[in-house]
């Protein structure tokens, strides 16, 4: 069954499919069409939607329904997702799973409604306090903005831990196809939630150690569990590298652009392949390795002044890795990239 | 154990069911302390332990320990859960009536119990409390209020007293500096969806015992599903308030209860109804069908043949005169036709200077990059989008623009094949302007070779999911396609 429908909505039909029971969310541009569809549809479905007050009220109901064993949601973009990182951080500290969308806007500060991909450090390294990670996953297509929201609920669960699916305003405004099938989605069991069975009477959802040695297990159990996660989730794809003279990288919306230069210089003789991410955290540095010829130029490419680089240089040590970026709202076009890598090229 | 003790002391018969024992809800020995397991974490004279013990002997009398779910502060009341042996949640500082509100709509047969401190509620979570009430969520919120921050070392609340002397106002609360201190109480009775909001007090055995019965009152009311209740408990703080435990009762008989008066503010728990809410899990069918997916039939890819091995058009124009649609409803048949497809919207600066755009790929491939740059389709409604992108339009590609509006076209067009529409004086004799866009779709339409009429008015149609608007539209349609083969 086949719907063309914005990237925003994806994610919706997405959390349905994988048996979301709530949403809470605030407003802002450009997100909106998420909390807007989730209105539509969960309040139909006798799910739960609330529109809280603000991002931080929105995040809390979050987590009081995470905690009560839900699969729930929020969505927002940049400023609303600094405003969301301590909540985060308490839901990573209390091993609680939930899904949290950020539709990337240009920051800092109010910035404006383009698309950047600005939010990358502060949703892949962590934005809230503490020793935590978040497993990010960036899909470039509306097609992913659904599947991947359902593998982030699968995610979420399976490691009880929140998950970011992390966008950008092109990926969300955008319309493509989705096709929806029924499909089976992993549940997970939840004996640790509260709810008014008596069993649950012992359970304490906290993220609170006094004793020093206690929270230092606590920290270490969750540094071993996302070390598991790194092994084992680490995700990217990797088109015509195996000759590649330049790898050019990108995620979201960037790795369309690239696939696309890929393919016109290709037929130029030019031999240019792509690695785009699929998982941010983990990042899938292993694969990186393995899929840049070891004499290859390395061109990073986002919607940011420097942020991602970062990540492709620690992965790609012993490679020369250059930066190309627009920012503001701006995105690069095919011409302008294929300028950048002939110039690497050269 | 002090009450058996007094029981054999006085040598009265009396069945040990009808004694007062610590409530079941109570941990026996609160092993979830670090140190210290017989005693609480309070400090002596604190009104805290007080509370707590209301309130798990009402949970206990009532039957609902299995029922209730607690969700704590951070403050003095942070560690709550030694003691109490239901579910339980810690909150981040003052988000307890959000997270409240997240477990009540996830647990609409639990009691939710939301208890937060006056730095919790009143200053850093005030939002999130004030918007709980308004919602009317089905919880109980004990708001302790001590006149100071406890945990933290004595500083400065928003109810702390004028000339009271903090931490953080060493010379006293002036009005000047910090204003006068805040009636939670007094401002939630003014909202309209709570049904019990009262002020109570832990100082003396009187006012315990009123407050007990309020408790009572407020919790049978969570366990009717009454909706919101919401009690302000005055509690003394020796320690911060360096008094002796007995001044400190006094001092709020004589002192607190002046600015933050006693009694029951609003009451219509006998009133309101229950508020039921069910939580659905449904099936996939069902969620088909919410999101309109079973209207639309599967498709398989039909023999077409393309003017372009990749469609890239962008259609142009003012807003308002569906530009947006346009590319929007072609987009939409070409996923009917069974191609791949993207829709795009022009985004901040490209709408300056009066054009708002959008751009629509279809291709039999998978789709790279949905921006289009260089279009080979070109719709242009209005002059500034036509001197903006016609240029760009290399030497096989395809422009089509609106004559009605523009009456010059640029020097420095690539390609010959570019035709003028008369689309908004045809749209307008046919009875509307603005379907203007829809002559240029039928034309468009025809002049790709995409789809045949049939096919254009059937996509159409599902598109608008209207029979009327799409009636409506039909001539246009019509009249556009037939001018393309003339």
């Amino acid at each position: 069954m086949k719907k063309l429908v914005k990237g925003n909505e994806a994610v919706v039909i997405g959390a349905l499919v994988a048996g979301c029971d709530a949403y809470f969310g605030y407003p802002i541009t450009p997100a909106s069409e998420i909390a807007h569809k989730a209105a539509e549809y969960f309040l139909k479905l006798g799910k739960i939607f609330v529109q809280a007050e603000c991002e931080v009220g929105s995040i809390n109901m979050v987590y009081g329904a995470a905690s009560s064993g839900l699969r729930v949601m929020t969505a927002s973009s940049g400023p609303g997702i600094s405003l969301k990182q301590e909540g985060v951080s308490y839901l990573a500290g209390a091993n609680l799973p939930a899904v949290i969308v950020d539709v990337m806007r240009v920051g800092p500060g109010l910035g404006n409604i383009g698309p950047e991909q600005a939010d990358y450090n502060q949703v892949v390294k962590g934005g809230g306090h503490g020793s935590y990670k978040a497993i990010v996953l960036a899909p470039n297509s509306v097609a992913e903005m659904y599947s991947l929201t359902i593998r982030a609920f699968e995610l979420a669960d399976q490691y009880r831990t929140p998950v970011y699916v992390l966008a950008d305003a092109t990926i969300g405004q955008m319309m493509e196809p989705i096709d929806v099938q029924e499909r089976d989605v992993k549940h997970y069991d939840k004996p640790w939630k509260v709810d008014i069975s008596p069993e649950s009477n012992e359970n304490l959802i906290t993220s609170i150690y006094l004793d020093f040695d206690d929270m230092e297990a606590h920290i270490r159990r969750l540094d071993a569990k996302y070390h598991e996660i790194a092994q084992k989730e680490a995700q990217a794809e990797a088109y015509r590298t195996d000759d590649a003279e330049i790898v050019v990288t990108g995620f979201g919306i960037v790795s369309r652009l690239l696939h696309t230069v890929v393919d016109s210089l290709r037929e130029e003789g030019v031999k240019v392949g792509l690695i785009r991410p699929v998982t941010l955290w983990p990042f899938p540095a292993e694969y990186y390795a393995q899929h840049t010829p070891e004499n290859a130029k390395v061109l990073a490419v986002e919607l940011s002044a420097g942020q991602f680089v970062d990540d492709v240089q620690l992965a790609l040590r012993k490679h020369d890795v250059q930066y190309y970026g627009r920012v503001g709202g701006n995105v690069p076009s095919l011409n302008e990239i294929r300028e950048q890598i002939l110039k690497c090229v050269r | 154990m002090l009450y058996n003790t007094l029981v054999v002391l006085l040598d009265i018969d009396i069945p040990m069911s009808q004694i007062l024992q610590k409530p079941a809800s109570f941990f026996e020995n609160f092993d979830r302390k670090p140190s210290q397991q017989n005693t609480t974490h309070y400090c002596p004279g604190c009104g805290h332990g007080i509370l707590n013990k209301l309130i798990a002997e009402t949970i206990s009398d009532l039957d609902i320990q299995d029922q209730t779910i607690f969700v704590g502060p951070v403050g003095c009341g942070v560690f709550y859960y030694y003691y109490f042996d239901v579910a339980s949640v810690s909150s981040p500082h003052g988000r307890a009536s959000a997270v409240g509100t997240g477990v009540s709509r996830s647990n609409p047969d639990a009691v939710t119990i939301v208890y937060q401190g006056d730095g919790d509620l009143a200053a850093i979570g005030t939002s999130n409390a004030l918007h709980a009430a308004n919602r009317g969520e089905n919880m109980i919120v004990f708001f302790v209020n001590n006149n100071i921050y406890g945990m933290t070392g004595g500083q400065l609340a928003p109810t702390t007293l004028i000339n009271q002397k903090t931490t953080t106002s060493p010379y006293g609360r002036s009005l000047r500096n910090d204003g006068p201190p805040l009636h939670m109480t007094e401002l939630i009775s003014q909202l309209e969806a709570p049904v019990l909001v009262a002020r109570v007090a832990m100082n003396s055995p009187k006012n315990i015992m009123q407050a007990r019965k309020i408790i009572r009152r407020g919790m049978q009311a969570q366990k009717d599903r009454k909706g919101y209740v919401f009690i302000e408990v005055l509690s003394q703080c020796p320690t911060n308030w360096r008094k002796a435990p007995i001044d400190a009762c006094k001092w709020i008989d004589e002192v607190v209860t002046k600015t933050f008066p006693l009694g029951v503010q609003k009451d219509i728990v006998d009133e309101v109804e229950p508020m039921i809410r069910e939580l659905k899990h449904p099936e996939f069918h069902e969620i088909a069908h919410a999101v309109g997916l079973d209207k639309s039939e599967t498709l398989e890819t039909k023999e077409c043949a393309l003017p372009y091995p990749e469609i890239r058009l962008k259609s142009a124009g003012f807003g308002g005169q569906g530009v947006l649609s346009l590319g929007l409803i072609f987009s939409f048949a070409t996923m009917k036709k069974g191609l791949h497809t993207t829709w795009l919207p022009s985004y901040g600066p490209e709408m300056r200077g009066g054009v708002a755009n959008c751009s629509v790929v279809a291709s039999l491939e998978k789709i790279g990059t949905p921006v289009v740059d260089t279009p080979n389709i070109l719709v242009a409604m209005n002059k500034p989008s036509m001197f903006r992108f016609a240029p760009q339009v290399p030497q096989d590609g395809l422009i089509i623009y609106n004559s009605t509006m523009i009456d010059e076209i640029p020097s420095d067009i690539q390609t010959p094949n570019v035709f003028a529409l008369d689309a908004g004086n045809i749209a307008a004799e046919l009875g509307n302007p603005k379907f203007a866009n829809s002559v240029v779709l039928g034309f468009l339409a025809a002049k790709t070779r995409l789809f045949t009429l049939d096919e254009l008015k059937n996509y159409v149609r599902a598109y608008f999911a209207n029979d009327k608007i799409f009636e409506a539209n039909v001539p246009a349609l019509e009249r556009g396609f037939a001018m393309a083969q003339e």
